[in-house]
């Protein structure tokens, strides 16, 4: 009887070598692929903002994260920057929207060096499909609409839906999300023109607050 | 011969995982609003279900009765894990879309419950079939759920196949309707759960239809009390 238990017991113990001995040569043959195609899916984001032309540097090790409040996340979020000949072109800030329809909206918000927006682009969202998914460049051609928008060319209330007195359209049937996401782009281009000098400096360090 | 026909007939109709044994909605109905959505979860599971199948078949007269169904979790996980970093690997935009579905053929009942009722019980190659032809069923179900529900909610067919077939993909999607408005219901969950219905409604009536048709040359008259 106990050496029935003993046998069953190796029996499962190998089959959980053999289990985990499989998943681990995988993951090893596979990792290096798959962190190689998160890098060009980032970079190819990164550059429909930012033209790869319009910088020399390396985006994606030229970083620095930020921790404030008022870009929506109590994590620190990464701002990429593009330099040419080390002279600042764009800073890529990582923004959350957090009073989307359905948890948190992940941004990217491009802001040239003049305070400028470039584009703002969604990363990862959970609202309605065919509702508020259309701040989804996919989907609908809204989000484009910040290019070129900056705190100069707008003034203070014109950051806003239109219902709320604002310049931005809202989709018929969904106002929390394209609200939510201009909130967080204007908060973005505040902060960015705050600490502008901050932002470029040329540190690896991260920044507190 | 007529084995494997049998598995083929039980697999894709008779006993057909979505339609009749009702396993394994979750995936089903959340990942079926699409074509292509629907087609790369149908074929990961298929691929699971036929690797698990063989890999429980090669050892069911090792395992001891009372740690086999730890052993098929162990087996199921394993195959499901490394399903999802090859994925990760060779088709990572279409499995950052499926995202958390990928891992979760782990918990589906399918696959479990064909390793416990037939695989340990069937030689390798009835168990590969078995499991070919549950998946082929079950795949079937998804991707004729997924036209539906694409057809309908988005006026399209085969949007975004790039992601499965690469390059050419792009020249495989078909416009239904120009300029369609979409039409929300069919997208949303309870789209899923109306195009299930409609699809087992179907299959029943084929069912009856079928039943009925030797009954009806032997009665020979507008009968049709047999419900």
């Amino acid at each position: 009887m106990q050496k029935n238990i003993l046998i069953s017991a190796i029996l499962l113990g190998l089959f959980a070598v053999l289990g985990t001995g499989l998943v681990a040569f995988t993951y090893d043959k596979t990792a290096p692929r798959i962190a190689e195609n998160e890098r060009e899916l980032l970079l190819h984001r990164l550059h429909e903002l930012v033209p790869a032309e319009a910088h020399d540097n390396v985006l994606d090790s030229d970083t620095i994260n930020v921790n404030v409040a008022s870009l929506g996340s109590k994590q620190p979020l990464t701002v990429y920057r593009a330099r040419k000949q080390g002279k600042p072109v764009a800073a890529i800030m990582t923004v959350v929207a957090s009073e989307g329809y359905s948890g948190d909206i992940r941004l990217l918000v491009a802001i040239r060096a003049d305070g400028e927006l470039a584009g703002v682009r969604v990363i990862k969202h959970n609202e309605t499909p065919g509702l508020g998914d259309a701040i989804e460049e996919t989907r609908s051609s809204w989000i484009l609409g910040f290019a070129g928008k900056s705190l100069q060319n707008l003034s203070e209330k014109e950051w806003h839906v239109k219902r709320d007195g604002g310049s931005f359209d809202q989709f018929s049937g969904a106002t929390i999300t394209p609200r939510a996401v201009v909130k967080a782009v204007h908060n973005a281009l505040l902060y960015f023109t705050a600490h502008r000098d901050e932002l470029f400096r040329q540190t690896q360090e991260a920044k507190h607050e | 011969m007529s084995n494997y026909r049998q598995i083929a007939y039980e697999g894709l109709w008779k006993n057909n995982s979505s339609l009749v044994q009702i396993l394994g909605l979750c995936p089903l109905l959340a990942v079926s609003n699409t074509m292509v959505n629907a087609l790369g979860l149908g074929l990961a599971t298929m691929l699971t279900l036929v690797t698990t199948n063989l890999a429980i078949s090669l050892i069911r007269h090792l395992v001891r009765p009372e740690i086999r169904i730890p052993v098929f979790v162990l087996i199921i996980a394993s195959v499901v894990t490394t399903i999802e970093l090859a994925m990760n690997a060779w088709f990572h935009e279409l499995y950052n879309l499926l995202g958390i579905f990928i891992p979760l053929i782990v918990t589906n009942c399918i696959i479990m419950g064909r390793a416990e009722a037939f695989a340990s019980k069937h030689p390798v190659s009835e168990a590969v079939a078995d499991g070919f032809f549950m998946g082929l069923g079950s795949t079937i179900v998804l991707l004729l759920l997924g036209t539906l529900r694409e057809a309908i909610g988005f006026g399209t067919l085969m949007q975004h196949a790039e992601l499965l077939f690469g390059d050419m993909g792009r020249a495989m999607t078909v416009t239904l309707v120009d300029n369609y408005k979409g039409y929300l219901l069919a997208i949303l969950p309870p789209g899923a759960f109306i195009g299930l219905g409609l699809l087992i409604a179907v299959k029943n009536i084929i069912d009856k239809r079928l039943a009925e048709k030797p009954a009806r040359v032997m009665v020979a008259g507008p009968s049709k009390a047999v419900s």
